[in-house]
């Protein structure tokens, strides 16, 4: 039977399912209830000096795609708008209360040390297990210099979390924000500045939509509105992306990573540790759903380990990774092909669409001897793009089939057509 | 025992007669049919497209709906069919759009294209948006015989072409069997006269009712004073049983009756037998089985000659009047009805003796000879109508119009053997479906169309 348990940083959960820093993590009510629920750790919400900020009315917009609610996700709310204390005092008592739970507190102060160092004092007192520092979030508090103004600036980013390391013995965990050319860039900077693991991504800047009747940005706010972070089912490939970047770069070796960015399920969780998070965190999914969807999320992963016959989540930590490559060493003699199932074809011809209008034209639509519609595969012309097989609504219908091509492995790097090749001498 | 038959009026409370006779299948809402909307593939060459009769371009206008694009979905089905407000109520899907969608072969359940349908054209007339424009006039006048599907389909198509249409409508009200004949559940909120406006609101139709053709229009007149005649005359006979004593009180033809329903203001005014015998195995026979029992009656039972498999109702329809309690029995035959005692005077019906059948060798049906007896207040007749021609020998015409069988022969145009008369519908060989006499209608209007616009060139 797999065990779930999670140590991140020396930090223990019964599992690796946080609740990211957001508004289900802003109060002891919800947390607890999160905890009740099953969930392994939160990250509170983050916290700033007072006097609070103030949150706007409304806050959220959502992306519905074909009928499904809430595939992507926006918000324009800031940090905690409750004072300081009110957080800190509730922080020690859920602390003193589940003990075996993680707990990490959020921070973003202004970029000076004197308020990083009186903030993470206090939060010492609390006997939180962890600090993440907000160098994300991209609407409000970065238009006065903290979130992912600091975030987007790797000097900075090294600094604060210098600051830190010095002015607490708690890990630190820098977080990070999506809306910057080279990931690489700030990560590095977190692990000069010592940081013992990045989360990431946080929200991406982003304009949900358009009220076509107001002609106005949503979600919007007495008639006007403003970009948000996007985050949901939408965001998970740029996050995994991100992650797997920096799981691989060797001058962030050694240091942890915890994922966020639309995981919803356990599978999304199983996808971010193969791409070297060491736990995951989760907003969108309980916020569309609450806290019961942990369950799933924990047995389901369960399940799936003990099918994979893996005991803990360290057995596959990161082993996807390896298999990242940049694109010039993938296998240029690899070829596979389209194969359909009549027997499970259930002749909606979106394949054959796809191909004939957007592809390469090789799947052609027949008709057999009771006029009845059948699809074909054109083997000579099929270059296994795997269009098809995304387009097909059945499962298992179009697979694609590896053919020989009797040809050794040879990747960009030594083919003809690439002018600087590296030459066969050498 | 009772000694005579037990037939009375308001078996039931207004309450159960309003229940019984509001909407059988409720309309999606807005959200339903985004989500239902959502479930259509777009399949490339769709074959719900193939299997319609009027050949909506279904996938796109239920993209449209998932879109948010009403009026551009209703404007897709309407173009192709004007009636598709009554076609989304009305249509055997299940053995035409919605038999042929491909989520059948995955998972047995079809998108539900008629229901989608009638969200779409339901949303245009409640909006009150007219879709179409009249092309320029061309100064032609076109005689429509008939207010039914396939008639307001023609005059439509004719009007928006820019012609000039006459409709003559022997009956009180237009919409033919949507307004007299289609069970009244179906339809309610006397959809058919708000639809029949709808198509009228178009323009260029001027609708004469109370006008039958061979009692006040003759076709010999139509043909002089037009330049062309669309005859959608329907059905306007039926069938007998065959059977001794069916000449009885309490014996009706079913289509009678349900007319009577759809035009009564009050059903509870309606007679309504206790036990109640309904033969024959189509639509007509499951339309009166249900609506009767809705009414009321406590013990309903069609009876049909052939086995489920043969009746023309479709599997859909029956299952819905069993739901709704009426009894199936197949297999058996009328032999004679028997009347209670009436001194001399009309005998009024007490029970119906049938006959068992079977198919023999060479797969004709037969009787067995054995019987049994239904007990019955109210028998209706329900197996089948026909075209009688009469009404078409106006006595004056030199060529009569060649039949096919008993009904008006037509080639693919609609054209009859008369040049310049088209027909369609039920008075013509086919399927009689409302959605294959709109087709007509529209194909024929076309037709004349052509014939008229090569007329004016030639002028």
């Amino acid at each position: 039977m797999a065990d779930l348990t999670n140590d991140f940083l020396g930090i223990k959960s019964p599992n690796p399912f946080w609740l990211a820093s957001a508004p289900p993590t802003d109060k002891q009510y919800n947390v607890e209830r999160a905890f009740r629920a099953g969930w392994g750790g939160v990250v509170w919400k983050t916290l700033g000096e007072d006097p609070p900020v103030v949150n706007v009315s409304s806050r959220y917009g959502a992306v519905t795609y074909n009928g499904t609610r809430v595939a992507g996700f926006s918000n324009i709310e800031l940090i905690t708008d409750r004072p300081l204390e009110v957080n800190l005092r509730e922080i020690k008592e859920v602390k003193r209360a589940w003990p075996d739970r993680a707990l990490v507190v959020s921070l973003m102060v202004p970029c000076n040390e004197e308020s990083w160092k009186a903030i993470l004092k206090r939060v010492e007192g609390t006997e939180a297990d962890g600090i993440e520092l907000n160098f994300g979030c991209p609407h409000g508090m970065s238009e006065r210099g903290m979130g992912s103004a600091v975030g987007q600036v790797p000097e900075y980013v090294e600094m604060v979390t210098r600051w830190c390391k010095q002015h607490s013995r708690m890990p630190v965990i820098v977080k990070l924000t999506p809306n910057i050319t080279n990931i690489l860039g700030p990560a590095r900077a977190a692990r000069r500045g010592g940081a013992d693991a990045v989360s990431l991504i946080n929200t991406v800047q982003s304009i949900v939509g358009v009220d076509l009747d107001l002609m106005a940005p949503l979600p919007t706010v007495d008639g006007k509105g403003t970009h948000g972070g996007y985050c949901g089912p939408a965001v998970k490939p740029i996050a995994l992306r991100m992650v797997a970047e920096i799981a691989r770069d060797p001058e962030c070796r050694g240091m942890a990573i915890s994922g966020i960015g639309g995981v919803s399920t356990w599978r999304d969780a199983a996808e971010f540790v193969s791409m070297g998070a060491g736990n995951v965190q989760v907003c969108t999914a309980a916020m569309t759903h609450g806290f019961k969807i942990v369950e799933d999320m924990i047995s389901g992963l369960a399940n799936w380990m003990d099918g994979k016959g893996y005991r803990r989540t360290d057995d596959f930590l990161g082993a996807a990774v390896p298999n990242f490559v940049d694109w010039q060493h993938l296998n240029l003699n690899y070829k596979v092909i389209a194969h359909i199932d009549q027997d499970l074809c259930i002749r909606c011809g979106k394949c054959h669409i796809a191909c004939e209008d957007t592809s390469h034209q090789s799947i052609a639509a027949l008709r057999d001897e009771n006029h009845r519609r059948r699809y074909e595969v054109i083997e000579s012309e099929c270059v296994g793009c795997n269009l098809c097989m995304h387009v097909c609504p059945v499962d298992g219908c179009i697979t694609m089939r590896p053919v020989d091509t009797g040809l050794p492995y040879a990747d960009w790097t030594s083919h003809p057509n690439n002018p600087m090749r590296r030459q066969a001498a050498e | 025992m009772t000694s005579g038959p037990d037939i009375r009026t308001g078996r039931l409370s207004p309450q159960a007669l309003s229940t019984g006779f509001g909407d059988a299948h409720p309309p999606l809402d807005h959200r339903q049919a985004v989500i239902e909307a959502s479930r259509c593939y777009f399949c490339y060459d769709a074959p719900c497209v193939e299997a319609c009769p009027t050949s909506i371009d279904i996938p796109s206008f239920i993209r449209s709906i998932a879109t948010g694009n009403l009026a551009g979905a209703a404007t897709t089905i309407l173009e192709s069919n004007i009636m598709g407000g009554m076609c989304g109520r009305v249509c055997p899907v299940e053995e035409l759009c919605e038999e042929a969608c491909v989520r059948n072969a995955q998972e047995a359940k079809p998108v539900r294209i008629g229901l989608l349908q009638r969200h779409a054209t339901d949303w245009l007339v409640g909006a009150g948006i007219q879709p179409f424009v009249r092309a320029a006039p061309t100064g032609r006048r076109v005689a429509v015989v008939g207010a039914g599907p396939a008639g307001l389909s023609c005059a439509h198509r004719l009007a928006v072409l820019g012609h000039d249409v006459v409709v003559f409508e022997a009956r009180e009200k237009p919409g033919g069997l949507n307004e007299y004949g289609i069970a009244a559940y179906k339809t309610p909120e006397d959809f058919a006269q708000k639809e029949v406006d709808f198509i009228l609101s178009v323009g260029g139709i001027e609708l004469r009712c109370g006008q039958a053709l061979g009692r006040d229009v003759t076709l010999s007149d139509l043909r002089r004073s037009f330049d062309a005649v669309f005859l959608g005359i329907g059905h306007n006979a039926v069938r007998a049983l065959g059977a001794e004593g069916e000449e009885m009180d309490g014996v009706m033809n079913a289509v009678d009756y349900i007319a009577g329903l759809r035009q009564a203001r009050d059903k509870a005014v309606l007679p309504v037998g206790r036990r109640v015998v309904v033969i024959g195995g189509g639509n007509t026979a499951i339309d009166i089985a249900t609506q009767i029992r809705r009414l009321g009656a406590e013990d309903v039972t069609i009876v049909y000659r052939r086995g489920p498999e043969h009746m023309s109702a479709t599997w859909k329809e029956q299952e819905w009047a069993q739901t709704n309690g009426v009894r199936i029995k197949h297999w058996a035959q009328p032999r004679r009805l028997v009347g209670w005692p009436a001194n001399g005077a009309k005998p009024h019906v007490k029970e119906v003796v049938f006959e068992y059948t079977q198919l023999d060798d060479r797969g004709r049906l037969t009787g067995t000879g054995d019987t049994f007896a239904l007990p019955a207040d109210q028998v209706f007749k329900a197996i089948g109508q026909y075209f009688v021609p009469s009404a078409l020998h106006d006595g004056v015409a030199a060529e009569p119009l060649e039949l096919a069988g008993d009904r008006i022969a037509i080639n693919a145009d609609r054209e009859t053997s008369l040049p310049g008369v088209f027909a369609g519908g039920d008075c013509v060989p086919g399927v009689d479906l409302t959605v294959s006499a709109v087709a007509d209608g529209r194909i024929a209007a076309e037709a004349i169309d052509r014939r008229l616009r090569a007329d004016i060139l030639r002028d």
